[in-house]
């Protein structure tokens, strides 16, 4: 079972570093989203430190709605999802693998350049602290989620807004929780709380919903 | 040991065929022949446990096909190549292979990529060799292929005349040693088998 999702990991890790521009671009979109609040808003550090945390994670969401679309239409068009639906194991446990790579080339990156960015808008070093882990924490559920959203919408024309359209509304209580833990922290109650219901729904998404995004994909290989 | 039975098959609202059966024995290829359209893919796409038929049923040693036993029996080579353009030939073979859960050593994957013409270019991404030698490379995969059930969709597709002689020989190989293949084909071809039967959908 371990030997089938570290061989996705590696096959889909290594063709993501074959292909950087997808990494980058997503990181970067990520980046200038973010940056641009500031410079909209102008030198106001209370109203900046107030609106971080939603900024963030917003900006979070939408990049890691950029690369969902591919997640699995390179393997559907040259015919490699076929060889997987027909691989002696359950399929999902490769969609498992395949979120996992996911996570790893677009959340993980996500929740590294966070607290880089979260200097622009004033915030304390504990709410540094708190932003960055609710980022790791909380991007694998969007991975987890989105991946339904991608196997529902895949071989669709105009596949991309249609999973925005699926996906956006799923990722509310991670949204919740992800800015929520920033706020708690800061008006020292604690993020604790929040970190952990983001951990639940994270480990919720990644057991179930590779399961649920395979059912959808054998649907579509018909 | 494989078998169908009353087999129908509907896509969008045609029937494409119906009442549809056959069995195959160890050494035994079955040539599937029709114009296109008529079902041919559809039928192999049953075969692999992908496309659910309309109505009758597939058994495999007499068991109901939807077992990760026999998709442990099973080769199928679509009509796409299914290889990664970013990755080398090699990569692509070993991945494949590990993915399949099959087990294929760099050795054998260099003697197998040697066999189909393509020594020299296991280290160039996939994305720079021509259609020909893309298929020879998905092809390279049926070299150490021990799965006793092989189904090949149009596998002659793009190949010169040499490599259409070279997969022949990887065929009727594979049936001599108590194999089992399904595959249609448009183009006239020789393969020694024990026993060869044909199929026609209209």
């Amino acid at each position: 079972m371990l030997k089938i999702i570290t061989a996705v990991i590696s096959r889909d890790l290594k063709l993501a570093m074959r292909r950087q521009a997808d990494i980058v671009s997503a990181l970067f979109f990520f980046i200038i989203v973010v940056s641009l609040f500031p410079l909209g808003i102008g030198p106001e550090p209370d109203l900046l430190r107030k609106l971080a945390p939603g900024v963030l994670w917003v900006a979070a969401l939408l990049a890691t709605m950029l690369s969902l679309p591919r997640l699995f239409a390179d393997d559907h068009r040259d015919g490699t999802l076929e060889q997987l639906a027909i691989a002696p194991h359950p399929l999902g446990l490769v969609v498992t693998g395949k979120v996992i790579a996911h996570w790893l080339v677009s959340g993980l990156p996500l929740a590294l350049i966070a607290p880089v960015l979260g200097v622009q808008f004033d915030l304390s070093a504990e709410a540094l602290v708190a932003i960055t882990l609710s980022i790791l924490i909380g991007t694998p559920a969007l991975s987890g989620i989105g991946a339904i959203g991608a196997a529902l919408t895949l071989g669709l024309r105009g596949g991309g807004v249609l999973i925005s359209l699926l996906v956006l509304p799923l990722y509310i209580p991670v949204l919740i929780f992800g800015a929520g833990a920033v706020d708690a922290t800061v008006t020292g109650l604690g993020g604790e709380g929040h970190l952990s219901l983001l951990a639940a729904l994270t480990f919720a998404s990644i057991g179930f919903a590779p399961w649920a995004a395979a059912a959808a994909l054998k649907i579509a290989l018909e | 040991m494989l078998e169908a039975d009353n087999l129908e098959c509907v896509r969008g609202d045609r029937r494409l065929f119906a009442g549809l059966g056959f069995k195959l024995d160890a050494g035994e290829l079955l040539y599937l022949q029709g114009k296109n359209g008529s079902g041919k893919t559809s039928l192999l796409r049953m075969l692999i446990g992908l496309l659910p038929p309309e109505a009758g049923s597939i058994r495999w040693k007499g068991e109901a096909i939807n077992s990760d036993e026999y998709r442990a029996e099973l080769c199928y080579l679509g009509h796409l190549n299914a290889i990664k353009e970013e990755l080398t030939p090699l990569e692509n073979l070993l991945a494949a292979a590990r993915l399949a859960d099959e087990e294929l050593s760099d050795d054998d994957a260099l003697d197998a990529l040697e066999q189909v013409g393509l020594a020299g270019r296991e280290d160039l991404a996939c994305k720079y060799l021509s259609q020909g030698q893309k298929r020879r490379v998905a092809l390279a995969r049926l070299v150490k292929e021990k799965r006793p059930l092989w189904i090949l969709d149009e596998p002659f597709v793009a190949l010169d005349m040499a490599a259409v002689d070279w997969l022949s020989g990887i065929i009727s190989g594979h049936l001599q040693r108590g194999g089992l293949a399904v595959m249609t084909t448009h183009q006239k071809v020789n393969i020694a088998a024990g026993s060869v039967r044909e199929l026609r959908l209209s």
